[in-house]
């Protein structure tokens, strides 16, 4: 398909030899590997080869650490779940404000089921309130689940760091890895992380795989239970071909690991500092000097997301927006609004997230689209007159609300 | 993304009437709160006549909201504001070839816009007195304060009840567990005990000796009984909107119906079809596609 993908973070596109490393397991080497026959032996194989390469990515220890699941989210509720059923005396779970509906929603329902939640706070930049993190931890928390990278913003979290502290508190910690693994260098070895989830379509594998890393000697109870597979981890046929992609993923993650921290990291800082040069009154959200590589997250104020991705999407450019109306949901992104970003401003941030396919062309052409677009919309909007923003927009332009 | 109709996007990219109208003696500001968006609608009216002879707007918004608000403009201009606030939400969206469930309150901004609108023209005080809130059954687009104020109003306890004051959750019934929450949320607040759901409908439309049969075809006679008997169970709540549905013909798996009524030139005819074609999947366990009968001899003429 033709078109620039600056969605990157939502989903990425299929690496052609993944796709190529994947096919024989549709067509030849259908058998199941825990068969003892030639079929499922070279199956068994190959599944063996590509949990090494993901434990290379990870850095993990031993390769039995790692456990193959459909996706990240049965990853990180596999994570969580576990956690409160190995150690049903601890009634609490520790977890951010800005975290993906895979650990907010499970949360929220273990909520109602009697569990106290601690979600911690970000300050404006996204980074997490560091004393309310200390103050939650005790021994009546089952699990600090605390993502690595935020999805919408690309703000890390010093993940080390609050896993070393949930250690020494004698907490469980896992991290929701998703939009970090492939992206910036790990090595759990030297970590005091507990568990980490990943998701192979977020680093060119397809969707449909996932994988939980369970540190060696972590108390564990399966979130589904029937069959030896995973080591009785994790029941179920195992996805071959999926595991197969996941491996050959994790080795050319590996291999473009400088690719990504430079290359892709440079374009993406001529795409941010271009933009909110031409556009005047936007800004980018986030820790700008602790992110990853890929993403920039920028609001544009006084527009509507929607709308600016409609304009884009007609131009062949494909992002996303943290505006309520592309989810369907009532509030604008859960993350910008615990950054205390202003509505008229959450509701027009846009991500731009890279990936190494992305070109110096498509960013070139990128920037010289998005300011007439803003423009255009901005002409639009109430919230704007001929000279720019109105000067008190509150006053300017004061509607009455449903 | 959404479906957007080929009209809400040529709204969209080619909005008319876009910006203030020069000397406007008529202006309106509303909001909504679901998308964060907002519309100001500003009109020029003939003191003479009430004729409303420009409109503009300026909103922050979404694509159908920008859609709703061109619409609407379009619509208005050349009439005199007593007709102009006879438009609904409906005949806006109408204009616009439909819009998603979801955004159907882009269309509301549209409507109380025009009234606040009107209101400033008149010298009085425009108030709003709708409430919005989340989209529970995408079905029928129904709101959760709607679900919660008829369960408070009406003592509804189960969502069977639910669905006969509102229709949610009578379609694809995936909003259960919604409403089921709603329920314990709105009892709580006056003070009762939650209910107990039952795990299974309380009056199953299949009773379970004809269930325990079912492997046995039906013959046709059998089946459209039971279609019937499915558009039956389906017939208060359509009522209730002063609508209604006949079956007017069964081919194979094609299910003719016609909407008559208040259902008829509905907005959300096209969903309340898919509600009901959901339904009958459900208890005929085929699928079925319900078709409105004014498509049936073009059908029929394809096919010979």
């Amino acid at each position: 398909m033709d078109g620039i993908y600056l969605d990157n973070n939502a989903t990425t596109k299929v690496d052609p030899e993944i796709m190529a490393a994947m096919m024989p397991f549709f067509t030849e080497y259908y058998g199941n590997p825990s068969s003892i026959h030639m079929f499922g032996e070279r199956v068994g194989r190959e599944i063996k080869a590509a949990r090494k390469k993901v434990q290379a990515l990870l850095g993990a220890e031993h390769d039995s650490e790692i456990v193959f699941t459909s996706c990240g989210t049965e990853a990180d509720s596999t994570a969580i779940l576990s956690a409160l059923k190995a150690q049903p005396e601890r009634k609490e779970i520790i977890t951010s404000t800005v975290e993906h509906p895979a650990i907010l929603t499970l949360c929220e329902y273990l909520e109602k089921e009697g569990y106290t939640i601690h979600r911690i706070g970000v300050d404006k930049q996204g980074r997490l309130d560091m004393d309310a993190y200390k103050a939650a931890l005790s021994d009546k928390v089952a699990i600090v689940s605390i993502m690595w990278a935020n999805n919408e913003t690309g703000t890390l979290f010093p993940i080390e760091e609050l896993a070393e502290l949930a250690h020494a508190a004698g907490v469980m910690f896992h991290t929701d890895a998703v939009q970090v693994v492939g992206k910036l260098p790990i090595d759990l070895k030297t970590t005091k992380i507990d568990m980490l989830s990943l998701s192979g379509h977020k680093l060119h594998a397809p969707k449909g795989i996932g994988a939980l890393y369970v540190r060696r000697g972590l108390r564990f109870r399966p979130l589904l239970r029937g069959g030896h597979q995973e080591r009785g981890r994790r029941a179920g046929t195992e996805n071959a071909a999926g595991i197969v992609a996941m491996g050959k993923a994790a080795e050319l993650a590996l291999e473009h690991m400088d690719f990504e921290n430079t290359v892709i990291k440079g374009l993406r800082d001529r795409l941010e500092t271009a933009l909110v040069e031409a556009v005047p009154c936007s800004f980018v959200t986030g820790d700008v000097d602790n992110r990853l590589p890929n993403t920039a997250n920028i609001a544009f104020e006084y527009i509507e997301g929607e709308a600016i991705l409609m304009l884009l999407n007609k131009e062949g450019i494909a992002a996303s927006s943290g505006s309520a109306c592309t989810s369907g949901s009532l509030e604008p992104s859960h993350v910008m609004r615990a950054m205390e970003i202003p509505y008229t401003a959450a509701h027009g941030t846009v991500r731009f997230s890279l990936s190494r396919y992305n070109t110096p062309e498509e960013i070139e052409k990128v920037i010289a689209v998005v300011p007439g677009i803003m423009a255009r919309l901005r002409k639009m909007s109430p919230y704007w007159t001929e000279n720019g923003p109105a000067q008190e927009p509150e006053k300017e332009f004061n509607p009455v609300y449903a | 993304m959404w479906e957007y109709s080929d009209e809400v996007k040529e709204h969209f990219f080619n909005p008319k009437n876009a910006g203030a109208v020069d000397g406007a003696n008529a202006i309106g500001e509303v909001g909504s709160i679901s998308c964060g968006d907002a519309l100001r609608l500003t009109l020029k009216v003939d003191d003479a006549n009430d004729v409303i002879l420009d409109a503009g707007f300026q909103t922050f918004g979404c694509g159908s909201a920008i859609a709703s608000s061109s619409a609407l403009t379009e619509i208005i201009k050349g009439m005199n504001v007593d007709e102009a606030l006879k438009v609904s939400n409906n005949d806006i969206a109408e204009f616009l070839g439909g819009l998603p469930p979801e955004k159907m309150h882009c269309s509301v901004m549209g409507k109380e816009a025009l009234e606040a609108a009107v209101a400033n023209y008149r010298g009085e005080e425009w108030v709003d007195d709708h409430e919005e809130g989340e989209l529970v059954c995408k079905c029928f687009g129904i709101e959760a304060p709607m679900i919660e104020e008829q369960v408070r109003l009406n003592g509804l306890r189960t969502i069977e009840e639910v669905t006969n004051y509102t229709k949610a959750g009578g379609g694809c019934s995936t909003c259960h567990e919604k409403i089921e929450e709603i329920i314990s949320t709105v009892l709580a607040d006056l003070g009762e005990a939650a209910p107990s759901f039952d795990a299974k409908p309380s009056a199953p439309l299949v009773q379970p000796e004809a269930a325990s049969a079912a492997p046995k075809p039906m013959t046709n006679l059998q089946r459209i009984r039971r279609i019937e008997m499915v558009l039956e169970s389906m017939r208060p709540t359509l009522k209730a909107d002063g609508g209604d549905v006949e079956l007017v013909e069964v081919e194979g798996n094609t299910v003719y119906v016609n909407m008559t009524g208040a259902c008829a030139g509905c907005q959300l005819a096209a969903s309340t079809l898919g509600g009901i074609q959901q339904r009958l999947i459900e208890e005929m366990g085929e699928f079925i596609k319900v078709v409105p009968a004014s498509q049936m001899s073009a059908t029929q003429q394809a096919e010979g």
